[in-house]
């Protein structure tokens, strides 16, 4: 399928750990990789929570003015205020996977092993594993660890650079 | 007839087109696989994804809700 002079490259660097900023590292992954782009994942700060074998992704109403959940037969915007209120983030979180489900979209545990099937490079950062105190053994089987020149190296290499 | 048929119908980006890279692992250089699916942005993303990998969208229909492709793996 092309050879090796015409293999575009994207790399990625994935900061947040969030369910919804979860969705555009892996599906973008994913879908390069099956239109036959070498992808590389380099997992830093919070996006170091994608890499652990069990995720339990969540989202918060706080600081996400432009949320609106579809309710009711409406979209209900959700202010800041109503995050101080226990269980609901907890709820919103519920109501997006639920959502997530219903609407045939993949979750994130599948797209993530979808994206290791496509052979999509994954580089945890050293330094942040370090900070939060995480271990290999928190995390799934096959990213490596490198640090940020790792990262510069691959970019320098790639056709499509992206910051998430 | 296509040589393998994929159903994805009620899935969403990217599944379609993910699950069709797969499907299309088991068909025979030369032969045709076909895709039912329900998601709208499926019709574009077939048309980029066939671009990209040199595989040929023979057909591309819709019907109502239900859209179906006909692909051609080349390589």
């Amino acid at each position: 399928m092309g050879n090796e002079a015409n293999t575009k490259r994207m790399s990625m660097i994935v900061t947040k750990g969030s369910l919804d900023w979860a969705y555009p590292p892996f599906i973008l992954a994913t879908t390069a990789a099956a239109m036959g782009l070498e992808v590389t994942m380099f997992f830093t700060f919070y996006g170091l929570t994608l890499l652990k074998k069990k995720l339990d992704l969540q989202v918060t109403t706080l600081g996400n003015p432009a949320m609106e959940m579809p309710m009711f037969g409406m979209h209900i915007g959700m202010p800041n205020l109503v995050s101080a209120i226990p269980g609901v983030d907890a709820a919103a979180t519920m109501m997006m996977k639920n959502l997530i489900k219903k609407k045939g979209v993949a979750s994130i545990e599948e797209l993530r092993t979808m994206a290791i099937e496509a052979d999509v490079k994954m580089i945890a950062c050293q330094m942040t594993m370090d900070l939060f105190e995480y271990t290999k053994d928190d995390m799934i089987e096959g990213p490596v660890l490198g640090g940020a020149a790792t990262y510069i190296e691959t970019a320098t290499k790639s056709d499509i650079n992206l910051f998430i | 007839m296509a040589d393998q048929v994929l159903d994805a119908k009620g899935l969403n980006c990217p599944l379609p087109i993910l699950k069709a890279k797969k499907a299309l692992k088991e068909v025979p250089i030369g032969g045709t696989l076909q895709v039912l699916a329900t998601d709208p942005g499926a019709v574009k993303d077939f048309e980029a994804f066939c671009r990209a990998t040199g595989n040929d969208l023979v057909e591309s229909k819709a019907e109502g809700k239900l859209f179906e492709f006909l692909i051609k793996r080349m390589s």
